[in-house]
């Protein structure tokens, strides 16, 4: 029997380029423009 | 509940660790977050309890027998707490459970980084043919003069973004207001003037445009969708809704008029690459009525519903006494979006677009939006400001798109402002998917954009269990590890339903 079952998830420390590419789109450029919403905000960097 | 301590499940010879987990019930899932290292476990009641004491500082043993002690009578043997404690070490000695803080000392490498800008904000038009009650913009004017950008301060702006970009590829550029469709003619102009010198200067330029819809024409709407990346369109749900407070100046309210244009926008758009962006208020706490409104009157799938923000002092400001039917709200939002996906109708909420699998990188995570440093917003007459929130406060103009960033002070004392640089963020659980929040929003609730804007934060959680509590549904269909497969993953089929029916009761997957 399971007890325990986890999402298939990016290790938080994971990143392509050290600092981070800064590829990826600015969150308030997205959608809201009153709330920031970073993590709604794909990688964009192929190499991760 | 969340907790943050030091040394789970303590024995005497465990070493000392910083770290966090949040636990929560929703749906029927029992969720576990591990703050620092992002992983998502779902479990069954013994096992959440057992996670829950050994991370009051219970021993293992001690914890075990707790556990046996108050689930025999529900079949739970002294071999099953063996196998529950089993797992939980095995998960964190792979770093999926009491991860430790490694984050602290990249948040203040951060003021080392080198600045450059990728975003601009284009406020194109100090004005507005709306002038809806609650615009942070004052109507469009930002409290100062009205004006509209011209072809040749745009241009230098375009000229100050490429040149301040350094090596990033990818450069944005949001035509904003005020309403910036008054200026159309200039935004045009950028947009040639942006693709005639991209191949020269390596750039790829992608355009967004924030729009109330009044202004829509085929020009507008052949033009955006060849030439935007992604356009906003401000509509707030139902028609009474929408006409309380987006209204012309004559006090007529836009529903009538907007709704037919942004239908065919969307339409020639082929349903993608935009967001109908609603702001909801004191007077519409049931706002889902307004997002099932855009999608099943309307047909809009993409959508965006943000809380006011506005003086506690004003009829429309949100309420302490709000939050529990507000939270109501984002549970019956998320429940309903699982019900559509699995009809085959999905819609898509912007604040549940979590993906875990491809999500932001912990920079990322850690600076936040990048307002002051990486992005920022430019006035009608070139002037830079952190963001469009800060536009015509004295204290924080930067410079101008001339003269570069003269006040360099702000840049740093916004490279620094990360969710490591906000106390009150310390506790939080949240605090690496919002990044420590708007610092627009900390500045106009506390007076400093160190502070945190306490009533965003309570939704932003809220938000992001429900986004978890998704992720986790979604799963039953898609792949889940268990502790010991090492990334193996495990069919659905083989899913206990214990764990992961969720309140819908088992559907047969197994």
């Amino acid at each position: 029997m399971k007890h325990i079952m986890t999402l298939d998830t990016r290790d938080m420390a994971q990143s392509a380029v050290d600092g981070g590419c800064g590829e990826c789109q600015t969150s308030c450029q997205s959608a809201c423009k009153t709330s920031c919403g970073v993590a709604n905000q794909p990688c964009e960097n192929k190499d991760a | 509940m969340h907790c943050k301590k030091n040394g789970a499940g303590r024995s005497a010879a465990a070493p000392v660790r910083e770290y966090m987990i949040h636990q929560y019930k929703l749906n029927g899932y029992n969720i576990v977050l591990d703050v620092y290292s992002g992983s998502v476990h779902v479990t069954d009641d013994a096992s959440y309890d057992l996670i829950a004491y050994l991370d009051q500082g219970m021993e293992e043993s001690a914890a075990c027998d707790r556990i046996f002690e108050e689930y025999r009578d529900r079949g739970v043997t002294r071999q099953d707490t063996e196998e529950i404690l089993e797992d939980i070490r095995e998960l964190r000695s792979m770093g999926k459970l009491f991860t430790e803080d490694r984050y602290r000392d990249k948040a203040f490498d951060l003021k080392q980084r080198s600045t450059v800008v990728k975003a601009l904000c284009l406020l194109v038009a100090h004005t507005c043919n709306l002038s809806c009650e609650y615009c942070f913009a004052s109507q469009g004017h930002f409290k100062g003069q009205d004006g509209l950008m011209s072809f040749e301060t745009g241009k230098r702006a375009l000229d100050f973004l490429v040149e301040h970009s350094g090596s990033r590829r990818n450069l944005e550029v949001d035509f904003f207001g005020g309403e910036p469709l008054v200026n159309f003619q200039v935004c045009k102009d950028l947009v040639a003037y942006a693709r005639s010198i991209e191949k020269e200067k390596n750039k790829n330029f992608r355009f967004t445009l924030t729009t109330n819809g009044v202004g829509i024409t085929d020009e507008v709407i052949d033009w955006a969708n060849r030439e935007c990346h992604n356009v906003v369109l401000s509509l707030d749900g139902r028609k009474e809704v929408n006409d309380r407070f987006r209204v012309d100046r004559a006090g007529k309210g836009s529903y009538d008029t907007i709704v037919p244009k942004f239908r065919e926008f969307v339409r020639r758009r082929g349903g993608q690459g935009y967001y109908m962006r609603g702001t909801y208020t004191h007077f519409n706490t049931d706002f889902t009525n307004d997002l099932f409104h855009m999608a099943d009157d309307l047909g809009f799938t993409e959508l965006s519903m943000e809380p006011v923000v506005t003086d506690p002092a004003s009829p429309s400001a949100l309420t302490e006494e709000d939050l529990p039917v507000l939270f109501d709200q984002y549970e019956l939002l998320a429940r309903d979006m699982l019900r559509r996906e699995k009809e085959g109708r999905p819609i898509t909420f912007y604040h549940y677009m979590l993906d875990l699998r491809h999500g932001p990188c912990i920079y990322k995570r850690i600076a936040g939006c990048g307002s002051g440093t990486e992005y920022m917003a430019v006035t009608a007459w070139g002037d830079l400001y952190p963001c469009h929130q800060f536009v015509n406060d004295p204290e924080y103009k930067m410079g101008n798109i001339w003269d570069g960033v003269t006040r360099t002070d702000i840049r740093e004392e916004f490279k620094l402002c990360n969710v490591y640089s906000r106390p009150e963020c310390e506790d939080c659980w949240a605090r690496l998917y919002c990044s420590g929040g708007c610092a627009a929003n900390s500045y106009h609730a506390t007076g400093d954009i160190h502070g945190t804007y306490e009533y965003g934060c309570k939704l932003f959680r809220k938000r992001i269990e429900c986004a978890l509590m998704m992720k986790v549904a979604q799963g039953v269909m898609t792949s889940f590890t268990e502790p010991g497969a090492a990334g193996e993953d495990t069919a659905a089929a083989e899913a206990d339903c214990a764990l992961l029916n969720g309140e819908d009761g088992c559907d047969g997957c197994c």
